[in-house]
């Protein structure tokens, strides 16, 4: 497709059908609405199924049935409905069930406001359901980004056979830009294990299953769920990384205020202060790696969040104590502002505070 | 080159399409374009605003606190956003729903009498095109050319007859500057 101006919301929407989702089920939500409007209104027309359920945990089981049965399946929320969907969420991994899920993040806690806000890190990147498990989970910085994001995590979900999480701010749902967003491409189903109905011709009974009450059983589950989270965690590591190798601070930031960050960048060039950024895209696997590349001489790392800090406890795991670790946020839906960003930049490089 | 520019008004106004008029036509003429509107719990009536970037490099922050111009389409607007005007920077006033004077000296203010050059050209809801206009031959941020091909592509079918009059809405936007 040609590159057009589209909303984050329209992007992903636009890329799940083009990445041949074959259902989209879900609860309308400020600031992800535009999403499930525009599923509602383009999936039929690829004879997809859209189907709008009476509540986010009912999608999440929907979901969850559509996943087992073979389909290639996508749910979108905002923040409160993720929370809801977090059930589902755990037995799809335990099922080992491929969907994805979108959250397009907003103020909290409870039910909050419906400005963009990053509160849901802990509850995207750390398992938010009950048992052991984590998924990967993928941020978005640009709309770009978001349909690019979207079409891969159908092929890890699938890959992996485990629920791929695209974490964008209300922010990222709502603005727009230029997004070429990827030819359509028909969804051919290749998942032997489904429950797809094949059972007589392939002559054994598929089973979808999220419980397993013997111990033994349940251990070498959990074994190989840990063990794809290993290979995801060496194979899809994503990051943008800049200026870090002479920087005198760094500074760590995900989606929308990753890019108020790159305007203190060019403030800080600007006044000959070495600053750099990095810039996870993928949350889980949070990018470790990006941390060795920093200057051994670099004086602060600083996590820039809409958050009151919680990809920070990621970062300080990634430095170990090499460097301290400064924290720069806002909560309520409140914009990150680069000149106050720059302002904790010299205050932290100059040594006041 | 490096243009941010904030449009705020009344719902209803046209106010983000104007926004979205300024990125379609940088989009078009090959720059890099943000469109970020405000979006909160708002009340019919209330005011509503966007952002827009347009850019030859890489656009950072969307969302904008400050602009290097203003289209302030109401009054609440002009009390909320001339602050937001970088010194040396532009303000778009319609002066047609706004009978206040601006009390900054340091940018450069323009005062639009939108809604009436649209009245007489026939097109009573295109005040939001008249400023428009004059904002483009202000700054250069994008040309007229783009502006009237992107209404000529806007509009087609059925609406294909309100090209003209928002083409004519505009050029008097541009000639009253």
């Amino acid at each position: 497709m040609a590159k057009k101006l589209m909303k984050g919301n329209e992007a992903i929407a636009q890329a799940a059908i083009n990445a041949g989702a074959t259902h989209f089920f879900g609860y309308p939500i400020t600031p992800q609405s535009e999403l499930i409007e525009f599923m509602a209104r383009e999936m039929p027309k690829v004879g997809a199924c859209f189907l709008q359920a009476e509540s986010e945990v009912a999608a999440s089981y929907m979901v969850y049935g559509a996943a087992g049965a073979g389909a290639r399946v996508i749910t979108s929320t905002s923040s409160p409905g993720l929370a809801l969907k977090q059930e589902g969420l755990t037995y799809m991994v335990s099922a080992e069930l491929p969907a994805v899920i979108v959250n397009i993040s907003r103020g909290g806690p409870g039910l909050g406001n419906i400005l963009p806000q990053q509160g849901d890190y802990f509850m995207c990147t750390r398992g938010g359901g009950n048992g052991d498990y984590y998924h990967p989970c993928f941020a978005p910085a640009s709309v770009q980004e978001c349909a690019d994001l979207i079409v891969e995590a159908f092929d890890i979900a699938d890959e992996y056979r485990m629920p791929v999480l695209v974490l964008g701010d209300g922010m990222i749902g709502q603005m727009m830009e230029p997004v070429e967003i990827p030819e359509y491409k028909k969804y051919v189903p290749n998942k032997p294990w489904a429950a797809d109905g094949n059972h007589i011709a392939r002559g054994v009974h598929n089973r979808i299953n999220a419980m397993d009450l013997a111990a033994d059983v349940l251990e070498a589950k959990n074994n190989k769920i840990q063990a794809k989270l290993k290979e995801i965690s060496e194979k899809y590591v994503k990051y943008e990384s800049i200026d870090v190798e002479d920087a005198d601070l760094v500074l760590v930031a995900y989606g929308t205020p990753s890019r108020a960050c790159k305007n203190v960048l060019k403030k800080a060039k600007e006044e000959g202060l070495k600053v750099g950024l990095i810039r996870p895209i993928s949350l889980y696997p949070f990018p470790k790696v990006a941390f060795d590349k920093i200057n051994p001489k670099c004086k602060a790392i600083l996590a820039v969040e809409q958050s009151c800090g919680q990809m920070i406890e990621d970062v300080r795991l990634s430095v170990l104590g090499k460097y301290p670790v400064e924290f720069f946020g806002r909560t309520g839906g409140n914009p990150i502002i680069p000149e106050q960003v720059f302002e904790k930049v010299k205050n932290i490089l100059g040594g006041t505070k | 080159m490096l243009e941010q520019v904030i449009v705020a008004g009344f719902g209803g106004q046209g106010v983000l399409r104007v926004g979205q008029m300024i990125a379609y036509a940088g989009f078009s003429e090959g720059k890099e374009v943000t469109w970020a509107p405000s979006y909160g719990p708002e009340m019919r009536g209330g005011t509503a605003n966007c952002s827009v970037v347009v850019s030859d490099s890489e656009i950072g922050s969307a969302q904008l606190l400050e602009a290097d111009s203003v289209i302030a389409m109401n009054l609440p607007s002009l009390h909320k956003f001339e602050s937001a005007v970088l010194k040396g920077g532009k303000l778009f006033i319609n002066s047609s729903v706004i009978k206040e004077k601006a009390t900054r000296t340091d940018i450069s203010v323009y005062y639009i009498d939108a809604n009436t050059v649209a009245e007489k050209i026939g097109n009573a809801k295109g005040g939001n095109m008249v400023i428009l206009g004059a904002y483009a031959k202000v700054t250069g941020t994008v040309s007229l050319d783009s502006l009237y091909e992107l209404v000529k592509k806007t509009f087609t079918g059925d609406k294909a007859k309100f090209v003209d009059s928002n083409i004519a809405c505009i050029k008097a936007g541009a000639e009253l500057v």
